[in-house]
């Protein structure tokens, strides 16, 4: 009996050890190894041949892929080398294994055409993306709508208009999509377009990354907007008074403003001795243009707030 | 069904479950779970997507595994331990101990999979909280799923009549895989000439249309499953698996057993 304890007792000490030596080891193994993991899995680089070893479980290879590209782009953002080589390749035999998953295409695009870091920089695969998409759900008008977005971030209003009209002569589509063509081939570059456009997206979507991002987007608008007038009504301070403000309080003393202004986010903006206006948590605006302190270096992830 | 198959069937059942067969639904439970639970974090809006997808290709390869290696060992454990001699000894026929056989093995299989069907839709529940009249094409993949299961039933249980359990298990496997490919198989017959042509097409239609069974994704995405296509797929699952039965009462038959 107490022999048979014995062996209990070793037996199971050498399972924990060799166990946890194995965990060690892995980790090890792991560090030698670091991405190779992913390399493997694009390997295979046609997706044909992935669909035909799938063996009919295509859909949840498909699954496996759009979680790996999700990870390795997170890793990546992450990491801030703004180095996306991968990314095309896991995304293309995603979308091959199953043209119906939509977040492949519409995550997929954003992490394609976004300017390193934020992305990989290459608008003209996201749109052959969102194309090969178009071409397996002709009948859904959000990819239309996604294709318009990346030609807009390209300044190609002509591209995004066209997009957009398409998108339009889809039945079922979003009415807005008609008012989107026109405005954006009329006052592609304006500021009331790209509020249009992101409120479009807000008030759209039911998935909350793609909302916080939408009204981070609008924040930023909304306080480019804010630094421009706010500016001007400085400069037109100086011209009367003959001196700059020193203060928005003076400002607003003076009969120039009702408040001290804030930003959208409810922090007054900073008034500098010359006259330029500055949000003071610039973090909170991932996507703003103005009122950036000199000097600046935004964070390599953007902060995206999910408080929408 | 006459009541000595049921007997068979009934004990079939009974031995698969005292050979702890059903275990697999734990370990389907904990994959459910941590899919339900995971995902959610490591991908994006797919959660809905992968509790389906996960869900119904875990009921298959449990299934088409269970199939295969029970389906194997039906015949010839009965030969091994010598239990074959006790019930033909009895007014059994050879072939009602193969129909038995070949009702108990399915039945286990409906029933695993109505636990596992259960398990996807509590995890479909977690994820998106409410069902989708869309969900409805799950019920429809699973119900292939099960044809499946018949088809792959019968032509282990035909292997198993003449073959050893190793080489039964290899042959099964092998028709499962080539079955995945049957569509275009037959699209390659098509492109050849002569008696090529022939062969080929013969051997086209000789393997197991398992392809056609296979609706995953389209549940998946919630696209309807045309009734006509369920019609066809059932009769030819259940003329398919009848025929490969019928082989295999032939073949044990005129098996020598001594």
């Amino acid at each position: 009996m107490i022999r048979s304890r014995q062996v209990t007792a070793a037996a199971s000490m050498v399972v924990i050890l060799f166990l946890a030596g194995s965990v060690l080891l892995v980790r090890q193994i792991d560090q030698v190894r670091t991405g190779a993991t992913l390399e493997e899995v694009v390997y295979i680089s046609s997706p044909k041949f992935v669909k035909r070893a799938s063996l009919g479980y295509d859909g949840l290879v498909a699954d496996i892929y759009w979680t790996r590209a999700v990870q390795y782009f997170g890793e990546h953002h992450r990491a801030g080398g703004g180095r996306y080589e991968l990314l095309w390749p896991l995304l293309n035999i995603t979308t091959q294994l199953d043209p119906h998953l939509f977040p492949a295409y519409e995550f997929g695009s954003t992490f394609l055409s976004a300017q390193p870091p934020n992305g990989a920089g290459t608008p003209e695969k996201a749109i052959a993306l969102v194309e090969y998409g178009i071409r397996n759900n002709s009948d859904d008008w959000h990819l239309y709508y996604d294709l318009g977005f990346i030609y807009y971030d390209l300044k190609d209003y002509h591209g995004a208009a066209d997009a957009f009209l398409r998108g339009s002569r889809v039945p079922n589509a979003h009415p807005f999509l008609k008012i989107l063509a026109a405005q954006m081939a009329e006052h592609g570059g304006e500021l009331k377009t790209a509020q249009m456009l992101w409120s479009a997206t807000y008030e759209t979507t039911h998935d909350k990354l793609i909302r916080a991002n939408a009204a981070a987007h609008l924040r930023a608008l909304q306080a480019d907007q804010d630094v421009t007038e706010l500016e001007a009504l400085v400069e037109r301070y100086r011209q009367i008074a003959g001196h700059r403000p020193s203060s928005f309080a003076e400002m607003a003393k003076a009969g120039y403003l009702h408040r001290v202004p804030a930003d959208p986010l409810g922090n007054p903006y900073q008034l500098t001795p010359e006259g330029h206006v500055l949000l003071r948590e610039p973090d909170n605006f991932p996507f703003v243009q103005k009122g950036l302190p000199p000097g600046y270096v935004a964070p390599v992830a953007p902060k995206i707030l999910l408080v929408d | 069904m006459n009541s000595r198959i049921l007997h068979i069937a009934t004990n079939t059942f009974r031995e698969a479950v005292r050979d702890r067969v059903l275990y697999n639904l734990i370990a389907f439970a904990l994959l459910m779970t941590g899919a339900a639970v995971l995902v959610g974090q490591i991908s994006i809006d797919i959660e809905r997507l992968v509790v389906i997808n996960l869900g119904l290709t875990a009921v298959s390869l449990f299934g088409v595994v269970i199939a295969i290696f029970i389906g194997i060992g039906l015949v010839s454990k009965e030969i091994d331990k010598r239990t074959l001699y006790t019930v033909l000894s009895r007014p059994v026929r050879r072939w009602e101990f193969i129909a038995g056989k070949f009702f108990g093995l399915a039945g286990t299989l409906v029933v695993n999979t109505v636990f596992m069907a259960l398990g996807v839709f509590a995890a479909l529940a977690y994820v998106s909280h409410h069902f989708e009249s869309s969900d409805a094409a799950i019920l429809v993949a699973l119900y292939f799923i099960v044809l499946q299961f018949v088809i792959l039933t019968a032509l282990a249980l035909f292997f198993s009549s003449f073959s050893s359990p190793l080489l039964s298990a290899v042959f099964a496997f092998a028709l499962f895989v080539i079955g995945n490919f049957s569509e275009d198989l037959r699209g390659f017959a098509k492109m050849t000439r002569g008696i090529t042509h022939w062969l080929a097409t013969g051997a086209a239609y000789l393997v197991p249309n398992f392809s056609a069974l296979n609706v995953i994704s389209q549940a998946g995405h919630g696209q309807p499953v045309a009734s006509q296509l369920i019609a066809y797929n059932t009769a030819y699952a259940l003329i398919y698996a009848a025929g490969v039965l019928g082989g295999a009462v032939l073949i044990f038959e005129h098996r020598n057993l001594k």
